[in-house]
């Protein structure tokens, strides 16, 4: 079975600060991490990978830097790691981004029979870029997937979508994504940390790309959205305070409710 | 559209680039300073550039032409046999935001045994309800909905189109508007429309700590999502005039490569979503005792009891039951905080509620500044004396 796994590179921190005279952001993304989410869909994969024979591929697209979460996935037991990486991809939006990863995997040639995606990203945090994925290169997908077994020619998964348990089949080849509570990711190993240290990379570029509509789609000229201006979440609200002592404070809380109408005194006394 | 273009001529390699860009965007690569595909265009390095070789420009790019777009369409979906409440809040957007333009508002619901459901959309401000029935649509499967739906919009072409931000809905979606090759905006808070039909999306971005408008002006249709609880519909309307259109659907089109083995309908009893009023747990209380208080508090005023984040990740309460932007967003007519700091990530779950008590010692906390009684003082001897309070006078809720 050939699996591929795409997991993203985000910021180490969510405390991302706006300057409120500039507008501008602050510097943010100084250390980086595994898309937490990532990590777990990689863990399914390392799951199918441990019942039966499997071969395991990774994909980012992202600046050389993220080259190391492809190491962190080798050194979690991933068998091949790959990086997307060229200026033309800049200021990608979810459907620049989703055409890049698709034109990518076509471009491997991998007959997959799975692929992969984390259920969001904590920095995009949009859950877009999976079900994108699998509508370009056509092929069925499944979100928020909870359990996952492999038969000869589908997958059974168990996937929560709005109040209902969904047990369904799903044909080869498909596109999945997973839901954190899915499992616990293991952690890297030392030893196949120093195995897997210096497996090569293989860099995938915008000349890789044979697809001819490829140059409209990706980057900045492929995006459809754009941002008009970030700033500051404000919020407008009168409110009255109440200190003091804790015996005035319930009683006016108390007026509060009956003015407001959310509580009244039973008619019977 | 613009992009950021650097002369390698001037460049000095000093740097400042590097350690300015928020995003990790810019490389030093064998002595040659790269952007890559993190930029965000943001600029922050084309003022920061000492030698001020740094620039942005802009492209002659592919625009759509507005005019051939019209009216605001709102995907239905259904729960069960009944529609999903986020339809009918979708629809009131719609119709103030048609309103605005002079447009139409259309619905389309696809299922099984849709008629009570198309006349609650016309009711609810809809000008016209498509609905693609059949029986094997009756559960959502992302191929074949993706696909019947896609084909319909390119053919009715609206200039917007809006989804619930419901789980099925964030797995339709984005297939839909990879499908038209459209862009999406995920888990809009706002939306206004412009003259020219350009639809302002504003969204919490970057974890949640800063607000940011998105627009997609040069693609039609542009699609939003919206999560259950941020709008309200519109009064219903008595005898609507509103017309439904049946489509016609091929066989071939129900061809799904997802075969569903059984569904399992989880309770709801529970939800918050649907509470009238909430109490709301934070790490304040988060002892046995406040917990306690907490619960009895609830109790008295017929409320449910929801949790912050840190208390879910301590194993005290379900997923379920959290408010906030990795939670769910609630809008109860009264929802009280306990030891809550009020995180931009916890806000943006809660502040369309009607009433909102906020209890925190710190009178500095920010949940003060979104709740309309900010109560300083300490939970603990507040709540017992509110409790009893509420025992003794005999209220009923
Ligand atoms: C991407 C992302 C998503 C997130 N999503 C969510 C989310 O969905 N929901 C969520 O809740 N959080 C979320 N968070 C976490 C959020 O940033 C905060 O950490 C969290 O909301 C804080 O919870 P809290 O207010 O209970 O705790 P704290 O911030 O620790 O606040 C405790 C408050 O209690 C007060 N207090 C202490 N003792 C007392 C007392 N005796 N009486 C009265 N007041 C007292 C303190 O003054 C303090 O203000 C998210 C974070 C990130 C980065
Ligand atoms: N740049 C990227 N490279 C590889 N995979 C990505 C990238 N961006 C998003 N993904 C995948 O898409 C999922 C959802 O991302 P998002 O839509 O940003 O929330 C992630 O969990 C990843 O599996």
């Amino acid at each position: 079975m050939k699996i591929i796994v795409c997991i993203k590179q985000v910021p180490a921190t969510q405390n991302v600060q706006i300057d409120p005279k500039t507008g501008s952001l602050m510097r943010w993304a100084a250390t980086t991490k595994m898309n937490p989410f990532d990590l777990v869909a990689l863990e399914a994969a390392l799951q199918l990978k441990d019942k039966s024979s499997a071969e395991i591929t990774v994909i980012t697209m992202g600046p050389n830097a993220a080259k190391a979460v492809l190491t962190e996935a080798l050194s979690m037991g991933a068998d091949k790691g790959i990086l997307i990486s060229d200026k033309a991809f800049a200021g990608a939006d979810v459907l620049a981004t989703s055409h890049t990863l698709s034109y990518a995997i076509e471009a491997l040639k991998i007959d997959y029979d799975l692929l992969l995606c984390g259920q969001q990203t904590t920095d995009g945090d949009t859950a877009q870029v999976g079900p994108s994925i699998a509508a370009l290169l056509n092929i069925p997908h499944i979100s928020y997937v909870r359990k996952l077994i492999s038969n000869p020619n589908t997958f059974t998964v168990e996937s929560i979508i709005n109040d209902d348990r969904l047990i369904a089949e799903i044909k080869k080849p498909c596109l999945l994504t997973i839901d954190k509570d899915f499992a616990q990711a293991r952690y890297p190993s030392y030893w196949k940390l120093i195995e897997t240290i210096n497996t090569p990379i293989q860099i995938i570029t915008l000349a890789d790309l044979k697809n001819p509509d490829t140059i409209n789609h990706i980057g900045q000229a492929g995006s459809p959205t754009s941002v008009l201006k970030i700033y500051p979440p404000v919020h407008e609200v009168i409110s009255k305070k109440l200190s003091g002592k804790s015996k005035d404070i319930v009683n006016e809380l108390v007026d509060y409710l009956k003015d407001e109408h959310l509580i009244e005194r039973n008619s019977h006394e | 559209m613009s992009r950021i273009v650097i002369r390698h001529e001037a460049c000095t390699l000093c740097e400042v680039c590097l350690n300015a860009c928020p995003f990790n965007a810019m490389e030093n690569l064998n002595g040659k300073i790269e952007i890559n595909s993190n930029c965000k265009v943001c600029s922050i390095c084309v003022k920061q550039c000492p030698e001020k070789c740094i620039s942005k420009i802009e492209d002659e790019l592919f625009q759509v032409d507005r005019s051939l777009y019209k009216g605001i369409m709102v995907i239905g979906e259904m729960r069960q046999k009944d529609l999903h409440p986020v339809t009918l809040e979708l629809l009131g957007k719609a119709r103030e935001l048609a309103d605005k333009i002079k447009a139409p508002v259309y619905c389309m619901i696809v299922g099984e045994e849709l008629l009570d459901a198309a006349q609650l959309c016309l009711s609810y401000g809809a000008d016209e309800v498509f609905v693609c029935e059949d029986r094997e649509l009756k559960f959502y499967r992302s191929d074949i909905y993706a696909k019947l739906i896609s084909e319909r919009i390119s053919q009715i072409k609206p200039s917007v189109v809006l989804v619930g931000a419901t789980p099925s809905g964030r797995s339709l979606a984005p297939r839909l508007a990879a499908l038209l090759k459209t862009g999406l905006t995920a888990d809009c808070t706002q939306l206004d429309i412009l003259d020219n039909t350009d639809l302002i999306q504003r969204r919490p971005a970057f974890g949640g700590n800063i607000m940011a408008d998105i627009m997609t002006t040069r693609h039609r249709p542009q699609m939003a999502s919206v999560r259950y609880k941020v709008f309200n519909p519109i009064e219903e309307i008595k005898n609507p005039v509103g017309i439904i259109k049946r489509l016609s659907i091929n066989p071939d089109e129900l061809l799904s490569g997802i075969n569903l083995l059984e569904i399992h309908h989880e309770a709801v009893s529970e939800s918050i979503t649907e509470a009238k009023r909430i109490i709301v747990a934070g790490v304040g209380v988060s002892d046995p005792e406040g917990l306690k208080l907490v619960h009895q508090l609830a109790d008295q005023l017929q409320a449910s009891v929801a949790y912050t984040r840190p208390l879910v990740e301590r194993g005290l309460a379900s997923y379920t039951h959290q408010i906030g932007l990795s939670g769910r967003t609630v809008q109860p007519e009264l929802l009280i905080t306990c030891g809550v700091s009020g995180a931009v990530q916890f806000i943006s779950g809660m502040e369309h509620s009607e009433h909102i008590i906020a209890i925190n010692k710190d009178p500095k906390a920010d949940i003060m500044n979104v709740a309309h009684v900010a109560v300083v003082g300490d939970a603990y001897e507040i709540l017992p004396q509110w409790i009893e309070a509420l025992k003794k006078g005999s209220f009923h809720v």
